[in-house]
């Protein structure tokens, strides 16, 4: 298996560190995997993306020109990367911030309401985890309880925003699994 | 137990537990991650850490440190590596070790910030003055430059010269898992005889110097320095082939960039057309004899050069294949980097 994803936004979204929650349950779940960030004179509301490869064997080329998944957390990622979707991919919106409906067929597409989703959870700074559990819940990539180990272990040092993750990450999970 | 960790982070590491003592650097991007590493870990080690003025005072800190016996490093990216070259050239004239790592980034001038291999010359050539080279690697996953790093300052004692990593911003800035070695002892190091150390006194006083006012001498030091070069070649030689045995299309690349095509390769061999990889690990020495064998089969029909260049390692193919096939060149530079999909549409017209 190999599944090439593509998350971009504003800076400050979280863009970078959803990424690495990918690459951290990757890890966790045996795969090999890179995350190459964009880097460059970026800052909070800059826009930010990196690139995601999970494999089952070492993973070759790092860069990636069509994604079998695109995250659009913002408008101007989904109209610079929308169309670079392989067909038969998918491509999550972050419809708080993005009204636009994807207009391409032969993609499918999951609206996600990341930031409602995380002030449910209990804190607006957790929508890049609605997003994660959304991934998961549609992709399947990785079992549900590696993830939510890996969500714990990485906020260990901040016990206090592991519960308002943790349900972040099931509600995000519960919208794309329907 | 694999950990992720940032290119830039993970050679920091393993250039501690490869027994780096002492860094000197100036910060500039995309390699900050190293020596913001090492601020932190090499005073936990009992090492030393200076941000110099200036990359012309760190590389001089580091002739200083190397001088003394000390295993030391620095590490910059290429404008910053060009400011280092007349101590580079220095501390190759005195047979110093040390450790150099350059991330590279576009050039000419002050450049860009984004991936690139344009800093190859320099490199092997020697980028400053005189005749030296260096022992040059090109990683091409974080765990490859973490384990070349362990071993950069074994090497760089055994030939007494400098070691340089050539990577790009892609390496130092990608997460890859990696497995860390185990912490070496510095106890266990070889000693240096010749270290301005303070052991030697009256008749065996030690000088370290990269001035030779007497032809003959100087001569001789030059013979000396390329005896190693040969030794180098003899024992220190990496490449890697990838489906080159029934190629009809080699790609020749090092790097991030030999990741990328080995993608390409992959898919072209999907499409049916016979395309194999040679990957160069160490960029001096040259693996000039295993492509000059490559090229003398008779399935191997064309080699292709890709590098973030205008074109720089393929002037060392082309010397290797010396004629015998032709060698094409499929380069982005500025910081702009190829996909797999950009070489596939390349070699696909070289084919027709």
């Amino acid at each position: 298996m190999e599944e090439k994803i593509i998350i971009a936004g504003f800076g400050g979204q979280g863009v970078l560190s959803l990424g690495q929650f990918i690459a951290y349950a990757a890890i966790a779940d045996g795969k090999e995997v890179t995350w190459l960030p964009s880097y460059g004179p970026e800052m909070r509301g800059g826009t930010s993306n990196c690139s995601v490869v999970v494999c089952d064997k070492q993973v070759a080329s790092p860069i990636v020109a069509h994604p079998d998944c695109l995250i659009a957390m913002n408008k101007p990622s989904l109209y610079k990367f929308s169309d670079k979707v392989k067909a038969g991919g998918t491509i999550i919106v972050n419809s708080s911030l993005i009204p636009d409906k994807v207009e391409r067929t032969d993609v499918k597409v999951v609206y996600i309401d990341a930031a409602s989703l995380a002030m449910e959870a209990g804190n607006a700074r957790t929508a890049n985890i609605v997003v994660l559990g959304a991934y998961i819940g549609m992709s399947n990539l990785f079992p549900k309880e590696t993830v939510k180990k890996m969500i714990e272990a990485k906020f260990a040092n901040k016990p206090k925003v592991i519960p308002a993750n943790l349900k972040a990450f099931e509600l995000g999970y519960a919208t794309a699994a329907k | 137990m694999k950990k992720l960790m940032k290119g830039n982070e993970a050679i920091a590491e393993a250039a501690v537990r490869g027994g780096c003592r002492a860094f000197f650097g100036y910060p500039i991007t995309p390699q900050n991650e190293i020596p913001e590493y090492l601020s932190k870990r090499l005073p936990e080690v009992g090492g030393c850490f200076i941000q110099a003025e200036s990359e012309v005072a760190a590389i001089n800190m580091v002739y200083g440190a190397a001088g003394s016996g000390a295993r030391a490093m620095t590490s910059s990216s290429s404008p910053g590596i060009s400011l280092k070259q007349e101590g580079i050239s220095y501390i190759c004239g005195a047979e110093l070790p040390c450790v150099i790592v350059n991330m590279v980034r576009g050039g000419p001038g002050l450049g860009g910030i984004q991936p690139a291999q344009s800093d190859y010359f320099q490199a092997v050539k020697g980028g400053g003055h005189g005749d030296y080279h260096m022992l040059v690697y090109g990683p091409n996953t974080v765990q490859e430059a973490v384990d070349i790093m362990y071993d950069a300052f074994d090497k760089a004692d055994k030939y007494r010269m400098p070691v340089m990593i050539l990577g790009d911003g892609m390496i130092g800035q990608i997460m890859e898992a990696v497995e860390l070695p185990e912490m070496k002892d510095p106890a266990a190091f070889p000693k240096k005889e010749w270290a301005t150390d303070g052991t030697g006194v009256g008749a065996s006083r030690r000088i370290i110097n990269s001035l030779y006012i007497e032809p003959d001498v100087l001569e001789k030091v030059n013979h000396r320095l390329f005896d190693r070069y040969k030794e180098l070649e003899e024992n220190e030689l990496r490449y890697e082939e990838y489906l080159v045995e029934d190629a009809e299309i080699v790609i020749v690349a090092y790097g991030t960039v030999a990741r990328i095509s080995k993608s390409a390769v992959n898919a072209l061999r999907e499409k049916g057309i016979k395309a194999g990889l040679l990957r160069p690990i160490t960029l001096y020495p040259f693996p000039a004899k295993a492509i000059a064998k490559v090229a003398a089969e008779a399935n191997v029909k064309k080699f292709v050069a890709v590098e973030l260049s205008m074109g720089q390692m393929i002037e060392d193919v082309k010397l290797a294949v010396n004629g015998a096939k032709p060698v094409e060149f499929y380069g982005r530079t500025g910081g702009n980097v190829m996909t797999p999909e950009d070489i596939v549409e390349f070699v696909e017209k070289e084919v027709k």
